[in-house]
């Protein structure tokens, strides 16, 4: 089965929120700063709450903030 | 390094003092006088017992003292808010560490099997205990570190 990336749009949607940082963004999601940190950097996925809760905030749908692409195993092998 | 990483490690450190000085204090005391001691059940139920109070005040001395240095140090304080992240670290934390005790606790009772004397049963369980609570905190460690 092919592996789905996950890629988000925070930084650039928080740039274009009057360059909001994450600890206001961690507060209005009512998590930690670091979770906002991992999920920038892909290094966790949110829940679905927390998904529409970051759109929510940012006044945009979820797609917006998220997209995912097919990873294919075979391209993943060659170069 | 975030202050979460920091309260992992102050943990994993203080869980090997205050068991590596528990464990020293007890072999000191009570089994090196008499070693006869080690076959005396109600001896091995003492320490067990005992270990656990011991264990839980010195955590929340040391944490609280951890506390105040990070915010004379740092101005920061600790972060006391847990979110679902932390929360799902915790369970795969603590998924691993039961499989380890579990496996530590079968191992104890493979040594009854073999006929060994029953204090390597207990010094296995204990053992087991603390090797699962030091690998829960690693655990937590990796996934903070490199996310999942």
């Amino acid at each position: 089965m092919d592996k789905i990336v996950i890629s988000n749009n925070i930084r650039k949607l928080r740039f274009h929120a009057n360059e909001m940082t994450q600890q206001e963004l961690a507060d209005k999601t009512g998590v930690t700063r670091q979770t906002i940190v991992a999920i920038e950097n892909g290094k966790y996925f949110p829940s679905l709450e927390l998904a529409f809760r970051i759109a929510h905030i940012f006044q945009t749908p979820l797609e917006s903030v998220f997209s995912f692409d097919f990873q294919n195993e075979q391209n993943k092998k060659t170069p | 390094m975030d202050n979460k990483e920091k309260q992992i490690l102050v943990t994993i450190i203080t869980l090997i003092l205050i068991f590596g000085g528990y464990a020293f204090y007890v072999y000191q005391k009570y089994i090196e006088p008499d070693f006869t001691i080690v076959n005396n059940f109600q001896f091995w139920g003492k320490a067990f017992l005992i270990l656990i109070p011991v264990t839980i005040v010195s955590q929340i001395i040391i944490h609280i003292v951890f506390a105040i240095i990070t915010k004379i140090v740092t101005n920061e304080d600790l972060p006391t808010k847990t979110d679902e992240r932390d929360k799902l670290i915790e369970l795969k934390s603590i998924r691993i560490s039961h499989w380890i005790f579990t496996a530590g606790f079968l191992l104890s009772m493979v040594t009854l099997v073999l006929n060994m004397q029953p204090y390597v049963m207990f010094i296995t369980l204990i053992a087991s205990g603390f090797i699962s609570g030091i690998v829960s905190e690693i655990v937590k460690l990796y996934y903070y570190r490199k996310g999942f």
